[in-house]
């Protein structure tokens, strides 16, 4: 199977500043990919990269096979759906479709009319006109309709309340079990992506900190809690996310694939959200905080 | 047919709740053999989850023997976990009213005949596997 997305050191710099540094990353196709990070981590940039809408200062980007940008066979396999769900104000529901129809040789015209119809859409209504999660939904049809093999969703439920993302997130993995899609979406409610995604990235500051797929990132982490004690003098697998002490007391995070077999510790699982946030707040330098979307 | 639900304080995972949400159905004898689970497409569009975490869970009760896959069609239940009949479970049940009673009347409370009904079957299913 061909990854779904490839980079190799990939960066980008926008005059004097980095977005993304280094990010060497391979996501295998089939997967719902989920990529998290504070504002200005470097999520959209990596979208807009995957979609060839912007080319890397450094380094590599393949995207099914292909180089982003390449040309309309790349296109064709690359449905992207960028921030705030983006639609043409004037233009009704099915001028949307049929734009779609003229602008994408793979268009699925039955696909994209069943779900206008499913959805309650009226076709002659201008998307000016529909509600945050119609206008969210009419953008996933879009999208899925040009039957891409990668669909990327930069935030596509932020703007939702909680039923329209629900039904959205419902919606989309529908979509992934019916036509094997591969997605990457970026979102900061980690309580979402627990649910749907199955891979997840953790940008931070323009760097990868954390990928892999959820349940192993999740079997392999562990909140060790203990007597005070120095992080160094733990073994050399367990590499250490975060720790906090206190006069009597230290808790640890830790990653390592070995048991943990020192009786010192109890030893407590992790859920995705407090995995994510000890990676993010982990990587915040002493006195100065990044604005944690996590914590919304 | 059964409809799953997701417990979001629950330690077990997604997956895990659903086999054993398939689990508690067997031994309940809301499924028996030759009953379908819910499609995938289904199951995935009502809890808004990740389609493979259905997969997965399915392939754990494939693996188990407990359900069977035909493609194209669904997954089917192809074994039943049923207990002893009706009345030996309401034997039972009546044995264990009788020493509640007791127990309640030693000055247990709720909480502490369920801590030591815990610890008990802990410490002889640990006996049973030495």
């Amino acid at each position: 199977m061909t990854a779904a997305l490839g980079a190799r050191a990939l960066g980008k710099r926008y005059g004097r500043n980095w977005a993304l540094t280094g990010c060497t990353l391979d996501i295998p196709a089939g997967h719902v990919v989920g990529l998290v990070g504070p504002n200005g981590a470097g999520k959209s940039t990596l979208l807009n990269l995957a979609a060839g809408m912007l080319t890397p200062t450094t380094g590599t980007i393949e995207v099914c096979g292909g180089t982003p940008g390449s040309g309309r066979a790349q296109l064709a396999k690359v449905a992207f759906v960028a921030q705030e769900t983006p639609v043409y104000p004037g233009l009704t529901v099915a001028e949307h479709l049929r734009l779609g129809a003229r602008l994408n040789p793979g268009w699925d015209d039955a696909l994209a009319r069943d779900r206008v119809a499913g959805l309650g859409l009226d076709p002659r209504r201008r998307a000016g006109k529909l509600s945050g999660g119609q206008r969210a939904q009419l953008a996933l049809t879009m999208a899925i309709a040009k039957r891409p093999e990668l669909l990327l969703l930069d935030e596509p439920v932020a703007a939702l309340d909680p039923l329209a993302r629900r039904e959205f997130l419902a919606d989309l993995m529908e979509i992934v079990a019916e036509h094997g899609v591969s997605v990457v979406l970026s979102s900061h409610l980690v309580a979402d992506l627990e649910r749907v995604c199955d891979h997840l990235v953790v940008l931070v500051a323009g760097e990868v900190r954390l990928d892999g797929e959820v349940d192993e990132i999740l079997a392999t982490h562990h909140r060790l809690t203990g007597p005070r004690r120095e992080v160094s003098t733990l073994p050399a697998h367990q590499h250490v996310v975060s720790a906090s002490h206190t006069d009597r007391q230290t808790t640890v995070l830790v990653r390592t694939e070995a048991p943990i077999l020192d009786p010192q510790w109890t030893v407590g699982d992790l859920d995705l959200e407090d995995l994510v946030l000890a990676y993010l707040s982990g990587a915040a330098e002493p006195g100065r905080r990044p604005a944690l979307e996590v914590l919304r | 047919m059964i409809e799953f639900h997701l417990d979001g304080g629950s330690r077990l995972s997604p997956y895990q709740q659903l086999v054993q949400q398939v689990r508690h159905a067997l031994r309940l004898g809301l499924l028996s053999e030759g009953d379908q689970l819910p499609k995938v497409k289904d199951v995935v569009a009502q809890l808004a989850i990740n389609p493979n975490t259905v997969l997965k869970a399915y392939r754990e009760l494939e693996h188990d023997g407990l359900v069977g896959a035909r493609p194209g069609v669904g997954t089917f239940v192809t074994a039943t976990l049923t207990g002893p009949p009706p009345a030996v479970l309401g034997a039972l049940r009546q044995d264990l009213l009788k020493w509640l009673v007791k127990a309640r009347l030693s000055g247990l409370d709720s909480e502490g005949i369920e801590a030591l009904f815990a610890t008990t079957v802990r410490a002889a299913s640990r006996k049973d596997t030495a």
